[in-house]
């Protein structure tokens, strides 16, 4: 058992409520990644998962036991820094191995060990190098053998991407997934990129201000975002809001075609190519709209151009509490078919 | 400079081609650039050499001569060093320094290790307490030395005063050959470890907590954790610290002025306070220039062991 649940934890920094009443449960061996903005608590959260912080309130559970009040240790858990936190002065093995160090693993053991893990993350070459004689991406090796050595059932990460250029982020990131299910860890990763939470996640937390703006698998907050907030939060380009009269009104780029005769008058302020698709970024009525064109788009900077989309396609939100409006029949139709 | 020699380079593979009249200005250039250098360096270079080079090489020299009574000098080879080789005094005072360094080093050093640890967490009156443990070093050494000197003042000072509460007689402290070592001792570590302090202080702020937070979720002790990560990290300034607290070792004498006057019975004779009146109160300066070779030569040595053999032991960030 190693699921982790947390029930109305809550943090604060002074007056600050770093985390406020945060409840979540991570299923065994599943993944669920904490995403947000900066400052929006999901690093703060994953520390009180750790134990590096003591919850002003609520109860923190690992494989059903309580461990609000254990130590980092006592809770076995592994855990990935941003700074990937290595020890500078020691080598690549032992940096590994210190856990098994500290916790008097016998010497034969600790080597089977540490060439099993060596093997996984790749890096048998590189046991006799000091981290600062590693690049990157080698560190974040080091870092990721040194949390799966100790064999726990939950590891955590805290934005262990973040210091890596973004091919080295992207072979990672499906590296550390891969790993993730073949070992059947229990993983709660800490990011700020909505693309890293997209493509690893099987749950998707995304928090704001020290809450839960919505918790649900990936394509539920791609395609139902609870509030505009989410749906400004997920996909590149973002949803569209689009505010007509006193509707809000979202949109996503993909949705949206350029047609002669579109129900919306827009103008072309700018066209971004990706060579697949293109993103031409318009303007309705003074308010920017992105539309998601397939292959190379021929309109140009401030050509006028109409839009279309079909009404199945809208999400509606609250234009006072921005939350989602269940009310009307094109999202009835969507969440059957979601659900 | 390096910009500035970068600049140039790259304006020369531009048009060195081109043109030979560039590339003789390119090479005029690379001349200005090293005239440029050599002014940067001159101020620094003529202090050190009239300050420091200058005069070490004049001492050498000086100690294998001896001055006459008229002023003129007569070249005597090494004999000044065979005086000193016979004179007790200067054993004395050498087997001063290795116990005076002996007893204020290591314990400084650890005093200074524990005291930052302790204020390096956040606690209420951190401030204060960082004050506190500096106050020493801020303070003027010839008031330091008067304080201490009232501290070891036989009957009425601080020390018999509280060895009275207990009924003990008073003791004549610095008038002891067996006890005056020590109280300078007690003195001096007061003095640095306060000094030494902020050095720690300032490498613990730059380790990253992280490190910590990792060993302590791999489950290491505070003291595991200080003993494989903390301390190791800061060897350089351990190195750093030895290394002054050593000359710091050789250099003391204004105390001695204050407080001994390397008595009683050249019990608390430093090697640089030996030179001092040597020099000064015998006024035998080549018999001075003799000895401060040698102190020379001892500093130097642990120079080369800091720079040739330690420093390469040692992991730097």
């Amino acid at each position: 058992m190693s699921a982790i649940t947390l029930s109305h934890v809550s943090k604060s920094w002074g007056a600050m409520r770093a985390v406020d009443d945060v409840s979540l449960t991570a299923d065994e061996g599943s993944l669920l990644v904490l995403l947000g903005p900066s400052g929006c608590g999901k690093s703060t959260t994953l520390r009180l998962i750790a134990g590096l912080e003591d919850a002003d309130g609520g109860a923190i559970a690992i494989g059903g036991v309580d461990v609000t009040h254990l130590t980092p240790a006592q809770r076995k858990i592994s855990m990935v820094f941003q700074s990937y936190a290595l020890f500078p002065h020691l080598s690549v093995a032992e940096n590994i191995v210190f856990g098994l160090r500290v916790r008097r693993v016998s010497r034969a053991e600790r080597d089977a060990r540490l060439r099993r893990v060596a093997d996984i993350v790749g890096l048998a070459h590189l046991l006799e190098r000091k981290p600062a004689q590693l690049s990157g991406g080698q560190r974040q090796r080091v870092a990721l053998g040194r949390a799966i050595i100790a064999e726990a059932r939950v590891c955590l990460m805290d934005e262990p991407l973040s210091n890596l250029d973004a091919k080295l982020r992207h072979e990672m990131r499906t590296e550390i997934r891969a790993l993730q299910q073949r070992l059947g860890m229990t993983m709660v990763y800490v990011t700020h990129d909505q693309t890293e939470a997209m493509t690893m996640a099987d749950r998707v937390v995304l928090m704001r201000d020290g809450r839960i703006e919505q918790n649900g698998s990936p394509e539920e907050l791609y395609n139902r975002p609870a509030t505009a907030f989410t749906a400004r939060f997920i996909g590149t380009p973002p949803m569209n809001l689009v505010r007509q009269g006193d509707h809000l009104i979202g949109i996503r780029p993909e949705h949206i075609r350029i047609v002669t005769g579109g129900d919306h008058a827009a103008r072309v302020k700018a066209v971004e190519h990706l060579g697949a698709d293109s993103i031409v970024l318009c303007e309705i009525d003074g308010q920017p709209i992105s539309v998601r064109s397939d292959g190379f788009s021929k309109v140009q900077p401030g050509e006028d151009v109409r839009l279309a989309w079909e009404a199945g396609h809208e999400h509606r939100f609250d234009p006072v509490s921005e939350r989602r409006l269940e009310a009307s029949v094109q999202d009835g139709r969507l969440a059957t078919s979601v659900g | 400079m390096a910009d500035r020699r970068h600049l140039a380079g790259s304006r020369m593979t531009d048009h060195a081609a081109s043109s030979p009249i560039v590339s003789r200005r390119a090479g005029s250039q690379a001349w200005w650039n090293a005239v440029n250098a050599w002014l940067l360096l001159l101020p620094a270079a003529v202090l050190l050499i009239a300050f420091t080079h200058f005069p070490i090489l004049a001492t050498i020299r000086h100690s294998l001569f001896i001055t006459r009574r008229n002023g003129t000098e007569a070249f005597v080879g090494l004999d000044s060093y065979r005086a000193m080789a016979a004179d007790p005094i200067f054993w004395k005072a050498l087997g001063n320094n290795f116990w005076f360094a002996l007893g204020t080093i290591p314990t400084s050093i650890a005093l200074a290790l524990v005291m930052a640890v302790w204020v390096n967490r956040n606690m209420r009156g951190r401030g204060f307490l960082r004050l506190a443990y500096f106050t020493p070093t801020v303070l003027p050494m010839i008031a330091v030395a008067n304080v201490w000197l009232f501290f070891y003042t036989p009957d009425y000072g601080l020390l018999d005063q509280l060895r009275g509460l207990f009924g003990l007689a008073g003791w004549n402290w610095l008038g002891d050959p067996s006890t005056v070592m020590g109280c300078l001792i007690v003195m001096v570590i007061w003095k640095e470890a306060g000094f030494f302090m902020i050095f720690y202080l300032a490498a613990l702020q730059q380790l990253s907590p992280d490190l910590e937070e990792a060993a302590s979720i791999e489950g290491a002790s505070r003291w595991y954790t200080f003993r494989r990560i903390t301390f190791p990290l800061l060897m350089p300034t351990t190195l750093f610290v030895v290394i002054n607290a050593v000359i710091n070792s050789f250099k003391l004498v204004d105390h001695l002025v204050i407080m001994t006057k390397g008595g009683p019975n050249n019990a608390s004779t430093l090697l640089l306070y030996y030179i001092y009146e040597v020099a000064f109160t015998f006024q035998d300066s080549s018999y001075a220039a003799t000895l401060t070779v040698v102190l020379l030569t001892l500093l130097s040595g642990i120079a080369l062991l800091k720079f040739g053999y330690l420093d390469r032991r040692i992991h730097y960030q």
